[in-house]
């Protein structure tokens, strides 16, 4: 089944990022067609019970859902109206470019092996990013789930792991996930952050500049006492306990080098562990189009506009920063695509409200990403039979030997000599681990394709696997 | 205190009638919409396949589809990623053992 249509602008994600640039593009007059592996838009952020559950009051799981509604209900005439055509569970793998147009190539949800592709004169690449987690001894039990992982479930399906809970990690996200378990019936037996959010403070012009970013804080706060959840802040997770399935978990505090002080562990029994360590841009699908990246994120200019003629990107691929400013990043590149697609550029007046939002909440999330770093010396307590590598099964051991018994200098090397990294999902989730232990520099892993492919869906003509072998 | 209160009763969910599946032979009930992951941890199940290497278990760690530690086989199809897959009524989901294809070896 092929979408033959031709389109101005294809979106890739409709999280708040894909739907705000999608909106403005309509708004400005372009045929867009937003493509998203979900079954309903909303992207992380807006996630939603499923329509089957019949969720009267799904607002109780979310924040701001007001401007939900409002993003929904436009995105719902714009397409009633014809001007954007929303196709949910598609997963895009590939976003190929040719002359002066893309082919956006798509594997049909859930089973994915069905292909169908889009083709258009322009791309917004807006699918948001993923949590990262560090490995510790016990990460790979079930009942350890990553702190997104655990609200998207909730959110989502309407589920608990269990029933006592500890929340642990770094990071802002951290307190929704808290806040959302708990709410839901869910023990918070302890609230563990590895920062010491007080060094915010050294921040203040920046965040008297965000107030409604601290009143959110504030609001989770006030949520998190109001339950008589404990908080510790300058505490890490030393290790997950159990046999089969999660039984407890090992905590500590941290010194202020961020070494674990002795004599401070305490077990804590909980049947679900929620971690996260902060978030990864997914930059897949840029790094196929040959688009720069800076640092892990993909580059953009001021219109949201990446390298690569007609590739815009915007969301948390371009840097994590939350659903307000994808929001505004959205916008940005929505208006910028409508007017280049017409061969002018944007009128400055219509980009400023969105550019101010963005300029204010970067300088935000800059600071937070200062504070809420994971602590120094994490990669310490990862014992040698820890596994590190989760598909492929390779321990923090495995990862030293080749370091120095070996001499790999670089995760291409660790990868080649101990597997890590080579498995299902292609390293993204024990990158920062393996870089971590091996004390060698996390690079960008380079993907051929943001979806493991069918080889029969390869293989048929006009797919992009030929072209897609010269890339190394 | 409302305390053992459910995600069902927070959002005053209304779901449509309950189907069932199955999980390694057992009954379980399912609600429209759920996928594979969310049935089972309704179940009480929060590991349903094995490692290559160790045979150690696992179940659900991302929860959007990154991380592929949540693999089952449903209806006999192995590498399905249970946080994905919606589950359908009178599904046979069973644990994956390995690679789910040893029969195969
Ligand atoms: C699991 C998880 C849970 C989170 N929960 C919260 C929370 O409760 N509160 C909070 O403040 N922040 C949360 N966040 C942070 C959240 O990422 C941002 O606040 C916000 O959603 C980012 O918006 P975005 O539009 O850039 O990306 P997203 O909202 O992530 O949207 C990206 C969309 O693109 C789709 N996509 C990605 N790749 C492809 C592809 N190859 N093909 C097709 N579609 C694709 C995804 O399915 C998704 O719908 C969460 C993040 C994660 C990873
Ligand atoms: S839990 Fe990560 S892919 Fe399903």
């Amino acid at each position: 089944m092929n979408s033959a249509e031709h389109q101005d602008l294809a979106v890739i994600g409709a999280g708040p990022a894909g739907v705000a640039a999608a909106l403005a593009a309509a708004d400005a007059g372009a045929r867009v067609t937003i493509l998203d592996s979900a079954p309903q838009a909303g992207g992380q952020f807006y996630r939603r019970p499923a329509a089957g559950l019949g969720a009267r009051r799904p607002q109780a799981l979310h924040h701001a859902w007001g401007t939900w509604q409002s993003l929904n209900a436009r995105l719902r005439a714009h397409v009633e109206a014809g001007r954007v055509r929303h196709v949910t569970d598609r997963h895009v793998w590939f976003v190929e470019r040719l002359e002066t147009r893309f082919t956006v190539h798509a594997l049909i949800g859930p089973e994915q092996t069905e292909p169908d592709t889009v083709t258009a004169d322009a791309v917004v690449l807006a699918t948001g990013g993923y949590e990262k987690v560090l490995p510790f001894p016990g990460w790979t039990l079930p009942g350890v789930v990553t702190a997104g992982g655990a609200q998207a479930m909730l959110k989502g399906g309407l589920v608990l792991p269990g029933r006592t809970a500890v929340v642990a990690g770094t990071g802002p996200l951290l307190m929704p996930v808290a806040a959302g378990l708990a709410a839901a019936g869910a023990t918070i037996a302890a609230y563990i952050e590895s920062a010491d959010p007080k060094s915010l403070a050294r921040h203040a012009s920046t965040l008297v500049r965000n107030p409604a970013k601290l009143a959110e804080g504030a609001q989770y706060g006030a949520a998190l006492a109001r339950r008589r959840i404990p908080v510790r802040t300058r505490h890490t997770v030393v290790r997950a306990h159990g046999t089969g399935r999660l039984e407890a978990v090992t905590v500590a505090a941290l010194d202020a080098d961020g070494r674990i002080r002795p004599g401070t562990a305490r077990r804590i029994p909980c049947d679900t562990l929620a971690v996260g360590h902060g978030m990864l841009p997914h930059t897949d699908l840029a790094q196929a189009l040959d688009c720069t990246l800076d640092g892990v994120n993909v580059a953009v200019d001021d219109e949201q506009r990446t390298d690569v003629p007609g590739v815009w990107a915007a969301g948390e691929a371009t840097g994590i920063g939350g659903a307000v400013l994808s929001r505004a990043e959205g916008e940005i590149a929505g208006l910028s695509v409508a007017a280049r697609l017409l061969g002018a550029a944007p009128d400055p007046r219509v980009l400023s409200a969105a550019e101010s939002v963005r300029t204010r909440l970067r300088a935000f999330f800059a600071a937070i990403d200062t504070v809420y770093a994971p602590p120094a010396h994490w990669a310490e307590s990862v014992t040698d039979d820890t596994v590190v590598c989760r598909c492929e099964e390779v321990t923090a051991g495995e990862i030293r030997e080749a370091v120095d018994g070996l001499g790999a200098g670089d995760l291409r090397t660790v990868k080649l000599l101990t597997r890590a990294g080579m498995g299902w999902c292609q390293g993204r989730v024990c990158a920062p681990g393996v870089a971590g232990v091996a004390g060698c520099p996390a690079d960008t892993a380079r993907r051929p394709f943001a979806r493991p492919v069918p080889l029969d869906v390869l293989a048929q003509p006009g797919n992009p696997s030929r072209n897609e072998a010269s890339h190394d | 205190m409302s305390d053992r209160r459910t995600p069902l009763d927070l959002v005053r969910a209304e779901p449509g009638p309950a189907y069932t599946a199955t999980f390694d032979g057992r009954e379980i009930q399912v609600l429209p919409g759920q996928t594979v992951a969310a049935a089972l941890w309704s179940a009480g199940v929060t590991s349903w396949r094995t490692t290559r290497r160790t045979g150690e278990p696992r179940g659900v760690f991302c929860g959007i589809g990154v991380c592929f530690d949540c693999l089952v086989t449903v209806n006999g199809r192995p590498n399905q990623r249970a946080c994905l897959v919606p589950a359908e009524p009178g599904d046979a989901i069973t644990t994956q053992e390995g690679t789910g294809h040893d029969e195969l070896r």
